[in-house]
C-alpha cells in the first residue's frame, strides 16, 4: 500500500513538474518554472535583441530575472527583421 | 547650406528614409544603405524563430550608431495589434519612435484611417513618436496631426507597386496644411518619382521595394539619393511657371535674314 502511494504521489510531483506554456502561438513544454532570463538562455537568445510578452503585456527587462514563466503562461518572443 | 529635416526631436541631414526588407542579402542591404545616406531606416517586428536559432541577427548588419531604428507596425490590421507591437517594438528597439501603419484591406495594403487615427492617439498618449503611414488624403493628414503625430507619410501609390506619386495636387495640399513634416511613404518606383515627391515641396521620402527590388540595389539607393537631393534643391530654387506656349530664351533681335 505504502508503495503504491509513493508512486501515486511520485507521478503526482512529476506531473506538477511538466510546465505547459505557449511560446509564440506554439505549445511548448518545460521540466519546471523557469525565470524569462533562463529561457532566454534555454533557447540560446540575445536578451539585448528581442522583446519579451509575458501574459499579453511587454515585459521590461528589469523583470526577466524575476519573473517566473509557469504553467499556462503565454510568452511571446519578437525581434527586428527587414521591413520597409 | 544647411537644410535638415527635424521630425520631433530629431534632426536629420537625409530626407531619405529606407526600408531593410526584401533585400537578397544583409550585405547588399549595408551597402544600399551606405550609397543612399539614410539616417533612418524602417524595421519590422516578428516571432523569434524558436527552432532556427542560427538566423543572424539584422541588427548586426545595421550601423545603428550612424542610422537610428523605426520600427513599424506592418502587418496589423487592428488598432490593438499596432499598438502591442508598437510596444513591443519599443523594448526591443529601445526607442519610442514608431511607423504606424494599421492596414484596410490585403490587397491594396491601404491604411484603415479610423483605426490609424486611433492607435495614433492612443499611441501619443503613451508617449511614442508616432509617424502613421496613411492614404493621401488632406483630411486624414490633418485629423493624424490633431492626433499628436509627428510627421504624416501619406502614400504616393500603393506599397511596392513602384507606380509613383498618383495624385501630386492632394500631396501639395496636404504639405500646405501640414504643420508637422510630410514624408511620401510607399509607391516610388524610379528616381524621377522621388524627385517628383521632392519638387512638391514634401520633406522626405521613405521607400524600400524601390530600393531593394532594383537589380543592383546598391546603384539604385544612390540614384535615389541623388533624386531626393535633386528633387530638394529643385522645389528650394523655385521653379518657373507653367506656360502653354512658347518664349524664346536667345534674343529676338540681331537674327540673320530678318
Amino acid at each position: 500500500m505504502s508503495r503504491v502511494l509513493w508512486r501515486f504521489s511520485a507521478l503526482l510531483q512529476y506531473a506538477q513538474e511538466i510546465v505547459k506554456i505557449t511560446l509564440n502561438g506554439d505549445p511548448f513544454e518545460l521540466s519546471r518554472p523557469v525565470t524569462v532570463d533562463a529561457l532566454l538562455r534555454r533557447l540560446e537568445i540575445d536578451s539585448r535583441r528581442v522583446a519579451v510578452e509575458y501574459n499579453l503585456a511587454v515585459l521590461k527587462r528589469a523583470a526577466y530575472e524575476s519573473t517566473i514563466v509557469s504553467d499556462g503562461d503565454k510568452v511571446e518572443i519578437v525581434n527586428f527583421v527587414g521591413g520597409g | 547650406m544647411t537644410d535638415s529635416l527635424t521630425i520631433a526631436d530629431r534632426t536629420f541631414a537625409s530626407r531619405l528614409i529606407v526600408g531593410t526588407g526584401k533585400y537578397s542579402s544583409h550585405a547588399v542591404m549595408t551597402r544600399a544603405h551606405q550609397a543612399s545616406g539614410t539616417e533612418m531606416v524602417t524595421v519590422a517586428i516578428r516571432r523569434v524563430n524558436i527552432s532556427d536559432r542560427a538566423q543572424e541577427s539584422l541588427l548586426d548588419h545595421i550601423d545603428t550608431d550612424q542610422i537610428a531604428l523605426l520600427p513599424n507596425t506592418a502587418g496589423c490590421y487592428t488598432a490593438a495589434d499596432a499598438i502591442r507591437t508598437a510596444h513591443l517594438g519599443r523594448e526591443a528597439g529601445l526607442s519610442n519612435w514608431v511607423k504606424l501603419e494599421v492596414i484596410g484591406d490585403d490587397k491594396t495594403l491601404f491604411p484603415d484611417n479610423e483605426a490609424l487615427l486611433d492607435a495614433t492617439r492612443r499611441l501619443v498618449a503613451d508617449g511614442f513618436v508616432v509617424l502613421p503611414y496613411t492614404n493621401d488624403d488632406p483630411i486624414a493628414c490633418r485629423k493624424l496631426e490633431e492626433a499628436g503625430a509627428a510627421a504624416v507619410m501619406p502614400l504616393g501609390a500603393p506599397i511596392g507597386s513602384g507606380l509613383g506619386v498618383q495624385n501630386p495636387n492632394n500631396l501639395r495640399i496636404i504639405k500646405a496644411g501640414a504643420g508637422v513634416p510630410v514624408i511620401v511613404d510607399a509607391g516610388v518606383g524610379t528616381p524621377s518619382d522621388a524627385a517628383i515627391a521632392m519638387e512638391i515641396g514634401v520633406d522626405g521620402v521613405l521607400m524600400n521595394t524601390g530600393i531593394a527590388g532594383a537589380d543592383d540595389p546598391v546603384a539604385m539607393a544612390r540614384a535615389m539619393r541623388l533624386a531626393v537631393e535633386a528633387g530638394r534643391l529643385g522645389y528650394l530654387a523655385g521653379r518657373i511657371p507653367r506656360a502653354s506656349y512658347a518664349t524664346a530664351s536667345s534674343p529676338l533681335e540681331g537674327v540673320l535674314g530678318r
